[in-house]
C-alpha cells in the first residue's frame, strides 16, 4: 500500500487551495496514509489547516527559519529526508510555480525520475499526464521499485472538503541547508479579486483590448459579476498587465466554472490553460479567430462595444 | 566567465501536432522542428552577457540524434562560441540529461548552466532543477530578470504569486520564462558564420553516464474533447444562455 507525503504550498501564512487538490490526487492512489508535510519557520496555523483536508491522516511540520521563505534549494534536501525517514513511497506537490520550481530537486536528490502534472491516475504507478501543450495525453507507467515523486496538475482535481483534524507531529530532520540561495524579495500585486487559480468566474483579455488603462473596463465588469481577471501572454508581454495575470501553457492553467474571454485569438498555447474550463464565452471582431473552435458561445464583435452592453443586460 | 547554454531540437510551436493512431506517440516526420523557444531565449540571454562584456566564452550544449546538429548551428549563429553534441538515438528523459548535463558542467566549469525551463514538447518543466540537485548547486528557474555581478547572480522569477528576486552564488542553474528578453532573427552571415564554428561529439558512454530508469510511455491519445459550442448573435441571447446555465 501506498504511503504517500505531499509538500504544502502556502502564501503568506494561508495555505494555498493546491495543496487540496493534491490531496485529492493522492486519494485515488488509495493510499494507505496521506501525509502533509509543513516546512515553514512558524507552521502551526499552517499545520492546523492541512490537518483538516480530508483525507489526511498526519501532518509533518519542520520548523527552521530558513523556511520563512521557501526555496527548492534549502526545502528540498529537507523533503528527501523526510521522504526517507517516513519510508513514503510517493511524494507529491501541486504544479504551482512552488512545485514546479521543487519537485524535480526533490526527485533527483532521490535519485528517481519525476512524472510531471498528474492529471489521472491509473494506478500506483501509472498515470496520465499532458504534452505538447495539452494537445496529447500520455499514460505513463514509472518504476514501481522506488519512490515516485510527481506534481499534481491542479486544474485536474477539485480541493477535498475539511473533514476532522488529523494529528500533528514535529520532525526532527538532521540535514544541513545550503546558504548559496538567497531570499531578496518578493513583489505581489495583492487585490480584492477573486484568486484566478481557483474563481469559478474568470474574465480574460487579450492584444485586442489594446492598453493598460483600457484593462479597466474588463476589471469593471470582472467586479460586477464576481470573477477573477486573467490575460493572454500578449497582453502580458504589453505591459497591460502584470506576469502573475497570465493564462495558458506556460502561464496558469485554471478550471473556472465560466470562462469570458475578450480580444484573445486562441493560440494552443492559450487554450492549453483553459481546457478544462465548465463555459468558455469568447468576444473577438474576427469571426475566423480560432477562439471560436474551442468556445461554448461566442459573440463576433468589438470587445469595447460588447462589454458595456453585457454590463447593462446582466444588471437587467 | 563561462556559460553552458543547453538547447533542446522540438517539434515548432506553431505545428499542430499529430497524434499515430496507433497510440504509439506524435508524428516526428515530415514536421518541421526548431529550438526549444525557452532555449532560444537562454542563448540570447547568453550572447547579451557575452556582448555586455560579463563573459567571455558560450558554449551551446544538446542531446540526441544527427538531426539536433541544425539546433547547434542555430546557437552558434546567433553568436555561440562552439558546441558539444552528445550523440544518442534513444529517447532522452529529463534525469538523464540532468545526468549529461552534469557531467558536462564537470568538464567545462562553467559560471552559469542556463537552460529553458520547459522543453514544449515533453512539458516537463524538470531538467534544470534536476541538474542543479546532483550538482548541489544554486538553481533560479523562471528567470524574467537576470543580472551577473562577480561571483553572483540577481534573478528575478516570475512565479504564482508575481515576482521573487533571488541572489544565488555562481556556478549556479538558471532557467528562462517568456519575458526574459526577446530572441534576435538570424540573419544570413551569421548562418553563414556558424557552419564553421567547431562542433564536439561526444556521447553518454564518453560521458560516462548510464540512463536512469525513467517513465515508460503506454498509450498517447488525443485530450478529451470538448463539446462544440455556438455562435450567439448578440449581447442579449448571450446573456440569457448563460443565465440558463445559472453561470450569471
Ligand atoms: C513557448 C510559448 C509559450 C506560450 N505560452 C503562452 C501562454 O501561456 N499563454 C498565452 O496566452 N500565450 C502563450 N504564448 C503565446 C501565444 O502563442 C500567442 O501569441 C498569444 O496567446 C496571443 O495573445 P492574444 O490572443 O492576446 O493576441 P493575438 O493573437 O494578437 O490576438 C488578439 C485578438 O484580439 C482580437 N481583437 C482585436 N481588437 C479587438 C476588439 N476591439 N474587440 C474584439 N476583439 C479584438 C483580434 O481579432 C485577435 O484575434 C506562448 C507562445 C510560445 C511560443
Ligand atoms: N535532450 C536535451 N538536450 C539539451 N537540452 C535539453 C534536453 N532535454 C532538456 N534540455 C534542457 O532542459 C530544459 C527543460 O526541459 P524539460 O525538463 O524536458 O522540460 C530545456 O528547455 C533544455 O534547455
Amino acid at each position: 500500500m501506498s504511503k504517500v507525503l505531499i509538500v504544502a504550498d502556502y502564501l503568506k501564512g494561508q495555505l494555498n487551495s493546491s495543496t487540496a487538490r493534491a490531496v485529492a490526487c493522492a486519494k485515488d492512489l488509495s493510499p494507505e496514509s496521506i501525509e502533509v508535510l509543513v516546512l515553514a519557520d512558524d507552521a502551526a496555523s499552517l499545520a492546523e489547516a492541512a490537518a483538516k483536508l480530508d483525507g489526511v491522516t498526519k501532518v509533518l511540520t519542520v520548523e527552521r527559519p530558513e523556511n520563512e521563505h521557501p526555496m527548492a534549494a534549502t526545502l528540498a534536501p529537507q523533503i528527501a529526508a523526510a521522504a526517507e525517514q517516513g519510508g513514503h513511497s510517493h511524494v507529491l506537490g501541486p504544479n504551482t510555480t512552488f512545485g514546479k520550481d521543487l519537485m524535480p530537486r526533490v526527485a533527483a536528490k532521490l535519485g528517481v525520475a519525476m512524472v510531471t502534472d498528474i492529471m489521472a491516475v491509473h494506478g500506483p504507478y501509472e498515470f496520465e499526464r499532458p504534452i505538447y501543450a495539452g494537445n496529447a495525453v500520455v499514460t505513463v507507467k514509472a518504476p514501481d521499485n522506488q519512490v515516485l515523486v510527481a506534481s499534481v496538475r491542479c486544474a485536474s482535481y477539485p480541493a477535498v472538503a475539511e473533514g476532522d483534524a488529523a494529528p500533528v507531529e514535529a520532525l526532527s530532520l538532521d540535514v544541513e541547508l545550503p546558504s548559496h540561495t538567497r531570499f531578496v524579495d518578493l513583489e505581489t500585486h495583492g487585490s480584492d479579486r477573486p484568486d484566478l487559480q481557483t474563481a469559478p468566474k474568470v474574465v480574460s483579455g487579450g492584444r485586442g483590448v489594446g492598453s493598460e488603462e483600457n484593462f479597466k473596463i474588463l476589471f469593471d465588469f470582472a467586479d460586477k459579476i464576481g470573477a477573477a481577471v486573467g490575460a493572454s501572454r500578449a497582453a502580458v508581454d504589453a505591459g497591460y498587465v502584470p506576469n502573475d495575470m497570465q493564462v495558458g501553457q506556460t502561464g496558469k492553467i485554471i478550471a473556472p466554472e465560466l470562462y469570458m474571454c475578450f480580444g484573445i485569438s486562441g493560440a494552443i498555447q492559450h487554450l492549453a490553460g483553459i481546457k478544462d474550463a465548465g463555459t468558455i464565452v469568447a468576444v473577438n471582431k474576427d469571426p475566423e479567430a480560432p477562439i471560436f473552435e474551442v468556445a461554448d458561445f461566442g459573440l463576433v464583435g468589438d470587445l469595447f462595444k460588447v462589454l458595456p452592453e453585457l454590463e447593462e443586460a446582466i444588471s437587467k | 566567465m563561462k556559460v553552458l547554454v543547453a538547447v533542446k531540437r522540438a517539434i515548432d510551436y506553431n505545428v499542430r501536432i499529430q497524434i499515430k493512431s496507433d497510440g504509439s506517440g506524435v508524428v516526428h516526420e515530415g514536421v518541421k522542428h526548431s529550438m526549444n523557444p525557452f532555449d532560444e531565449i537562454a542563448v540570447e540571454e547568453a550572447m547579451r552577457w557575452k556582448e555586455q562584456g560579463k563573459v567571455e566564452e558560450v558554449v551551446a550544449v544538446t542531446i540526441g540524434p544527427d538531426a539536433c546538429q541544425e539546433q547547434l548551428r542555430s546557437a552558434l549563429a546567433f553568436g555561440c562560441d562552439r558546441a558539444i553534441h552528445v550523440k544518442t538515438d534513444d529517447e532522452i528523459q529529463p534525469l538523464t540529461a540532468a545526468n549529461v548535463l552534469k557531467a558536462l558542467a564537470e568538464k567545462e566549469s562553467p559560471d552559469v548552466l542556463i537552460l529553458g525551463k520547459q522543453a514544449i514538447d515533453d512539458d516537463c518543466n524538470q531538467t534544470g532543477q534536476m541538474t542543479a540537485a546532483l550538482l548541489e548547486w544554486p538553481q533560479a528557474t523562471f528567470a524574467g530578470k537576470v543580472e551577473l555581478e562577480d561571483g553572483k547572480a540577481k534573478v528575478t522569477r516570475e512565479i504564482d504569486a508575481g515576482l521573487e528576486t533571488l541572489e544565488v552564488d555562481l556556478p549556479a542553474i538558471i532557467t528562462t520564462d517568456l519575458r526574459l528578453n526577446e530572441p534576435r532573427y538570424l540573419k544570413l552571415p551569421d548562418i553563414m558564420k556558424a557552419k564553421k564554428k567547431p562542433i564536439e561529439d561526444s556521447s553518454l558512454d564518453e560521458l560516462g553516464v548510464t540512463p536512469a530508469p525513467g517513465l515508460e510511455a503506454v498509450k498517447t491519445a488525443p485530450p478529451p474533447q470538448r463539446e462544440p459550442g455556438v455562435m450567439v448573435e448578440s449581447v442579449e441571447e448571450l446573456v440569457s444562455k448563460l443565465k440558463d446555465k445559472g453561470l450569471i
